[in-house]
């Protein structure tokens, strides 16, 4: 599957990390290494499309979990957080994802009591001593009810505040400030200077919101200030406005299996709310999980399941996850001068029954080995007479 | 009406007045019976209603009805291709190839497939409905750390939209637990999944209670900061302590109920809820079914369970349970499972795809549960991961079989087998109605039956659940 649609009997060339061609039949020129996947699906690598990966390895009372900060009463905009510093490729879920056809992601914070959750990195799940492939990759805005509190948890407080950021960041007119610079606004310097590339359009504005009216709020702050790149995050009844939606070119992240109403913001919860907004023309991109980042394809399935057409699946889990995360020009497709990210499936990757048979994550055919697989084989092991310790898959 | 003198009745009198009333004539009887050996005047015999909250489940009258031409998985490992099933009178009447019948109505399942409901033994419906709100926050009792004295139906909300849409996703049976931030979190109620006003409308008509119990991280972080257990040897200790008291409490009851067959006047012991439930355990009358995720913390819960003489009908989460598979199935302990939740905790960080099927490949008891609203719509698609993960790793069991962690397995450790959990002639007729292969994304239940009734439809507005809570609601019959 690329960016054409879907080609058959396809060939891939990859070169120092990205694709140089995808071609229907195609020889191999000499000195490549073959994998062969004839009769098998192959796609782009899998993106999560909001994820944590890389800032936790155990949530509760286990240490480190670099993607919650909690600055209480700080007065922190949160707008300088910047995920980047945190990423540890080591952490053992990135195998654990990857093996399943999970080959890059946003890493965005998952809990924080700011206003803005902070800047979000994309990262690679490769073998790249460097995971980042864009540090500052997106905004994260939660507009939710109960998690404003960062603005004394009204929404009577919180929009006004927003509008009064933003207003901030726009009289910028583009430009950072400088330590010289003159500045009386009402945020610090580091704090509307991360707001720049938001407000040029360069950095998509992740927003987290559920209830209609909210999202209409955000639609007229997109009439407001026009060059934002809104992407609303969860968003259960986004499909009460989809036509406004698609009209202002805003697109959607969202977990197609959530129809109930955890709150007051979520009574219009329904398993169609991904096939509608398509519908309608919004962009839906899917992938909400850390952990189970590698859940991503059943998700997808899912919403395939109550009315999303297929192609739009795959799509919201590779191109459309790229583009609403800003990293379009390099991945979630199969073309020419993307990163050579691909998965060879052992069957139609929706379907809850197939899996990943090689992942290659920028030119690399990456070991399909993790702590899970490792454990596994372990037990899998464990008539032997030899005590588990000394079995070492 | 003669009113025997005995000090110690008139002190308990008034409590059991009512009894009394009923037991004058037998105590005259007694006295009127010319028996050579003079027994002792006998006090009313005090039993213990087991059962104060019956179940009003009303079956509505299913009809004749005739499903023909389906792919049929059993729920016990068989599977029939071109079958037709007969349900009559709420019941499965007839299995097989060919069934005639003249006054049936008839289904046509011609591309589909047909299986027992699915049952899940780990649901918080009802206890933690949506809206998940705090008033809502209904299913731990979490004052003390051992609250054998709840029962989760005295908490289940019969609004929780969560049924309607467990309901869509092929659930006929669910037992409602209480949480797991006890040692003991008292008792677990089991359901048919019919949407009905009051809990004793859903009650399983004759289904025994369970009891949850927990391990590990949950007790030990809710109650570290107030009194202990803040460890988890302090959670052993406080399981112990209970199982001395339930222990001797029995023995009260065992020592009254021989001494008054005897025909002497014992004293009945003094009710307590707490250890009433801990005796039902001990007596093989309630269930146990203990959220629990390492082995090694299985492995010595299970040694507690020897100690005290009583039997841990499943495990609960066992996300370790393919390091003690061969225990498991020696000890007769389930484990009920996901197919791959993980890392969420500590004791959660073992976790792997094959759980499920090395279980069952051990020969134990495997189940398929959801502990999640979300979850429980579709836990044919858990199954299926499970089963595919196994395949891949070398494990191979048919879809056939991978049913059974759905339907039988579940009913067993719910001690309502010999009621529901397959497609057998003289079972409830609860069964799904699949668009095809439940073990595709893309399928999906078509209709729902319990006991015989049509309560779920796909696409039939007539047949959607809507709770009261969601009337003008912008979800209103939103599936």
């Amino acid at each position: 599957m690329t960016g054409q649609g879907k080609v058959e009997n396809a060939t891939i060339l990859i070169e120092d990390e990205v694709i140089k061609s995808v071609k229907s039949g195609g020889s191999v020129p000499s000195g490549y290494k073959t994998i062969d996947a004839a009769g098998k699906w192959v796609t782009p690598g899998i993106i999560g499309a909001y994820t944590s990966l890389g800032l936790v390895d155990v949530e509760y009372s286990a240490g480190i979990a670099d993607y919650s900060a909690k600055l209480e009463d700080s007065g922190y905009l949160g707008t300088q957080i910047e995920t980047k510093y945190a990423v540890n490729p080591d952490s053992s879920l990135i195998n654990i994802a990857r093996i399943e056809g999970i080959t890059s992601a946003a890493s965005v914070m998952a809990d924080t009591d700011t206003f803005f959750q902070g800047q979000g990195a994309f990262i690679s799940l490769g073998d790249k001593v460097n995971p980042i492939v864009k540090g500052n990759a997106v905004m994260l805005l939660d507009m939710t009810g109960g998690k404003i509190d960062g603005s004394s948890g009204s929404r009577a407080v919180a929009w006004p505040k927003l509008l009064s950021v933003l207003q901030e960041a726009a009289s910028l007119k583009g430009k950072t400030l400088r330590k010289k610079d003159d500045w009386d606004g009402d945020l610090t310097k580091t704090e509307v200077n991360a707001l720049v590339p938001v407000m040029k359009g360069d950095m998509p504005l992740l927003i987290t919101v559920n209830r209609t009216m909210d999202i209409r709020h955000i639609i007229h702050i997109k009439q407001k200030f026009e060059d934002l790149k809104i992407v609303l995050v969860h968003a259960t009844e986004a499909w009460r406005v989809a036509d406004e939606l698609a009209a202002h070119d805003i697109a959607v992240i969202l977990r197609p299996e959530s129809n109930l109403p955890y709150d007051f913001d979520e009574l219009g919860a329904t398993l169609s709310n991904a096939a509608r907004l398509d519908a309608a023309g919004v962009k839906v991109a899917i992938g909400m999980d850390t952990h189970n980042a590698r859940l991503v394809m059943q998700h997808a399935g899912n919403a395939v399941a109550n009315g999303l057409p297929w192609e739009k699946g795959l799509a919201s889990i590779t191109s459309v996850a790229a583009e609403v995360l800003g990293v379009a020009d390099s991945h979630g497709s199969l073309e020419k001068g993307k990163s050579a990210d691909v998965v060879v499936w052992s069957g139609d990757p929706l379907e809850v029954m197939s899996y990943a048979e090689t992942v290659v994550i920028d030119g690399e055919q990456i070991p399909m080995t993790s702590r899970q697989s490792k454990l596994r084989d372990r037990y899998l092991q464990m008539q032997s007479d030899k005590a588990y310790r000394y079995i070492k898959p | 009406m003669k009113i025997p003198n005995n000090n110690r009745l008139v002190k308990g009198g008034l409590r059991h007045l009512s009894v009394l009333a009923l037991s004058v004539g037998l105590a005259s009887n007694a006295i009127a019976d010319d028996h050579e050996e003079k027994t002792e005047q006998q006090d009313p015999y005090v039993e213990v209603n087991p059962n104060p909250f019956p179940s009003t489940y009303q079956p509505a009258d299913s009809g004749t009805v005739l499903i023909t031409n389906v792919t049929l998985l059993d729920g016990i490992g068989g599977r029939l291709d071109n079958a037709s099933v007969l349900i009559e009178n709420g019941d499965i009447k007839q299995v097989g190839s060919n069934i005639s019948a003249v006054e049936a109505t008839v289904i046509d399942g011609t591309g589909k497939w047909l299986t027992p409901g699915i049952i899940d033994n780990h649901s918080h419906l009802g206890v933690y409905p949506t809206p998940d709100v705090d008033s809502h926050a209904d299913g731990n009792e979490m004052t003390t750390p051992v609250t054998a004295e709840v029962w989760s139906e005295h908490s289940v909300w019969p609004q929780d939209p969560g049924f309607s849409a467990a309901l869509a996703g092929g659930v006929t049976t669910l037992q409602i637990l209480p949480g797991s931030a006890n040692l003991v979190g008292g008792r677990a109620v089991t359901l048919k999944n019919v949407p009905d006003r009051t809990v004793q409308d859903m009650k399983f008509p004759d289904a025994p209670y369970g009891m949850k119990m927990a391990c590990g991280e949950n007790p030990k972080r809710v109650y570290g900061g107030k009194g202990g257990p803040m460890t988890r040897m302090g959670n052993v200790a406080g399981y112990r302590k209970e199982w001395i008291a339930a222990t001797e409490y029995k023995q009260k009851w065992d020592k009254y109920k021989k001494e008054y067959a005897e025909g002497k006047n014992p004293a009945a012991p003094t009710r307590d809820l707490k250890l009433e439930t801990l005796m039902g355990v001990l007596e093989g009358e309630i269930l146990v079914h203990m959220h629990c995720y390492r082995a090694d913390e299985m492995a010595v819960m299970m040694d507690v369970m020897k100690e005290f003489d009583y039997q841990i009908t499943s495990f609960h989460h066992a996300v370790e349970g393919y390091k003690i598979a061969d225990k498991l199935a020696e000890n007769n302990v389930c484990a009920s499972m996901w197919a791959d939740w993980w890392g969420f905790k500590m004791e959660a960080y073992d976790g792997i795809l094959e759980n499920i099927p090395l279980v069952a490949n051990a020969g134990g008891c495997a189940i398929v549960h959801s502990d999640s609203d979300l979850g429980i719509q579709r836990l044919n698609q858990e199954a299926a991961k499970a089963l595919a993960n196994g395949k891949k790793a070398g494990i191979e069991f048919t879809k056939a079989q991978a049913w059974e962690w759905l339907s039988a397995n579940p009913a067993r450790s719910l001690g309502v087998f010999d009621q529901t959990g397959s497609v057998e002639p003289g079972k409830d007729a609860d069964l799904v109605l699949w668009s095809g292969d439940p073990f595709s994304t893309y399928t999906q239940a078509e209709q729902v039956f319990i006991d015989g009734v049509k309560v779920y439809e796909k696409g039939n507005d007539a047949l959607w659940p809507v709770t009261d809570f969601e009337l003008d609601q912008p979800g209103e019959g939103e599936l």
